[in-house]
């Protein structure tokens, strides 16, 4: 017991018969991943660095106190979209309202995405962003052949419209 | 300056017009991009998996720069250097980096406490823009990013930011004994670098299970493994197991496919399609059931955050130990830099893509549809040419 860092730990061993004889740090399925670095309470008393200061909200899990010392600064919450985001954040990270509510928020944001692109004047090129040069080029016969049963199954769908129409009328 | 931009799932562009990033805090830097890969993790986001991605982010977590700028309290880079960044953002001091878990720091994600800062990995990792650009921000600069060693290859120090680390930290949580069977599921980037890795811990036998017959062909030269197709070779991947360890199972299963595996209708259809659990969690359910009893299933795969279909009471009733994490990535660089020096590793040699940044669209494409027998996409950004 003598390397014990922890001296609330070492008057433990001579309250608590046999406390931590059998402590065998080799013996962690976490090591060596982890090293024994004091207790608990001596481990969370760590150097703290400067506060990062938020220029755009930032929001943080209900599961800690505030905002970690640095942060991304990528899309802040913004829109219809940041509206669910900061709905999420009110629900812990072990709670499904959370993450289905953060997984809708980036649906509507794809859809802001779009207009925003359009007031910037850019249209999006969809095709492209979805590499389709690409699949082009390494999948030819596939694209003719989805292109082909798109073809065949859009026609069938029209013509039994128009049957049906047909047949409607002449009822 | 460009940057990949993304717009929903499997919309991913190159605009020219995101702003440079700054120094935000004294132990910043901005590192100018050489290299940057696309991951295995990126399809994840890419396929719109993974919760609070958002339209306007820039990915990308396996990258290498040249320092340009530096915040105040950075002492121990200057400018010029040209570096390797983990895909960790790690702050060095909280209890978790103090105990080298550098993929578990509790100073740089605001949103997650479950997860560490990764580089450009939706918000739920910390909301940073990445390195599929031609500059990236780099916080706690003093701890992540290692100075290119040199005589080091520059493909070969981008692939050791992650694939490199987490494939032999797959590895190395397997507690592989010598001469134990180890099979490892997925032989994407990060399964072949586990299947070579156990070699290194003096593993028996090594296995690769897979449904691409040309990622299979592959890991035969790349890990000289076992390697097996399952749809083709076999009925049933835990049968097929069973049956070739004497009806034991495999001391350790290594899961490297994550949350978009293939192989069981019922978890893809849950888990994929419906997205009722986090993604399908057949490769790990395959892992739990043909490990020996008292074995070790070892997961690097990625999970989303709520829940998966697994097979717990088989975990409880086999006395199965499962370790997983994400890479920490600082406290392997140094054994694994001597290990790619000394030519034991061939992190390049994965490499089957080399793209230039614009046409990023495309290399998303080819990865996630697995075109033109693509194993790992690289990035490279024009502005890489100029100076590196
Ligand atoms: N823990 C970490 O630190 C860390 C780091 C990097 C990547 N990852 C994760 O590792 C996983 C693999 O990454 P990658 O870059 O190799 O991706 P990848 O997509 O290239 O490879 C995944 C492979 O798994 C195969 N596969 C699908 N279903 C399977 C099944 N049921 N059984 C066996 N194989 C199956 C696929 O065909 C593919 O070849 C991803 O989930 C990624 O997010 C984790
Ligand atoms: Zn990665
Ligand atoms: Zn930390």
């Amino acid at each position: 017991m003598e390397n014990l860092a922890d001296s609330l730990l070492v008057d433990k061993s001579k309250t608590i018969e046999g406390w931590g004889v059998d402590a065998d740090p080799s013996n962690n399925p976490t090591y060596p991943m982890k090293h024994y670095t004091g207790a608990d309470h001596q481990r969370l008393a760590y150097e703290r660095s400067k506060q990062q200061m938020p220029r755009e909200e930032v929001l943080h899990s209900n599961e800690r106190p505030g905002i970690t010392r640095v942060f991304g600064t990528s899309s802040p919450p913004s829109g219809l979209s940041g509206q669910l985001r900061r709905y999420a954040f009110r629900f812990s990270e072990g709670s499904s309202a959370h993450w289905l509510t953060l997984l809708a928020a980036d649906r509507v944001n794809v859809v802001e995405g779009i207009f925003d692109d359009l007031r910037r004047g850019h249209i999006p090129n969809i095709f492209k962003e979805r590499g389709w040069n690409a699949e082009w080029r390494y999948n030819r016969k596939g694209v003719i052949q989805k292109a082909a049963v798109g073809a065949v199954l859009a026609t069938a769908a029209v013509t039994f419209l128009i049957l049906r129409n047909r047949r409607k009328k002449s009822v | 300056m460009l940057a990949m931009n993304y717009r929903g799932p499997f919309r991913v562009r190159a605009d020219r017009n995101k702003p440079d990033p700054e120094i935000l805090h004294p132990r910043d830097a901005v590192v100018r991009v050489t290299r940057s890969c696309i991951c295995g993790s990126d399809l994840h986001l890419y396929h719109g998996l993974v919760p609070d991605t958002r339209v306007g982010m820039t990915f990308g977590h396996e990258f290498t720069g040249v320092v340009v700028e530096l915040g105040s309290e950075i002492t121990n880079l200057k400018v010029g250097d040209h570096v390797l960044v983990p895909f960790n953002i790690a702050c060095g001091s909280c209890p978790f980096c103090q105990q080298e878990l550098y993929g578990n720091c509790h100073e740089s994600n605001p949103e997650a406490t479950a997860v560490g800062g990764i580089f450009g990995y939706s918000h739920t990792a910390g909301g940073y823009d990445g390195g599929q650009a031609e500059y990236v921000r780099v916080p706690y600069a003093d701890i992540g990013p290692t100075v290119i060693p040199s005589g080091m290859d520059l493909d070969d120090a981008a692939l050791l930011t992650d694939v490199v680390p987490t494939g032999y930290q797959a590895a190395e949580m397997g507690g592989i004994q010598k001469g134990d069977t180890v099979v490892v599921f997925g032989a994407g980037p990060i399964g072949l670098m586990a299947a070579r890795c156990s070699w290194l811990f003096g593993a028996g036998r090594v296995i690769i299970i897979d449904h691409l017959d040309y990622r299979l062909e592959f890991a035969k030269q790349y890990a000289q493994c076992e390697a097996y197709n399952f749809m083709k070779d076999m009925d049933d991947p835990v049968v097929f197991i069973k049956k070739t360890t004497d009806y034991f199972g495999a001391d350790v299963c290594i899961d490297a496919v994550g949350c978009e595996a293939a192989g069981s209708s019922l978890q893809t259809i849950t888990g994929r399609k419906l997205m009722l659990q986090a993604g399908s969690a057949t490769a790990l359910q395959w892992a739990i059931n043909s490990v020996k009893k008292g074995g070790i299933v070892s997961i690097v795969g990625v999970y989303g955050p709520t829940w998966n279909l697994v097979p717990i009471g088989n975990v409880v009733n086999k006395g199965i130990t499962i370790r997983a994490n994400q890479a920490s990535v600082k406290r392997l660089l140094p054994r694994l830099i001597e290990h790619v020096m000394a030519g034991r590793l061939n992190p390049k040699g994965l490499i089957t893509h080399r793209v230039p940044l614009e046409e990023i669209s495309d290399a998303y494409h080819i990865f996630s549809a697995k075109r033109d027998n693509c194993i790992k996409p690289m990035l490279i950004p024009d502005s890489a040419s100029v100076a590196a």
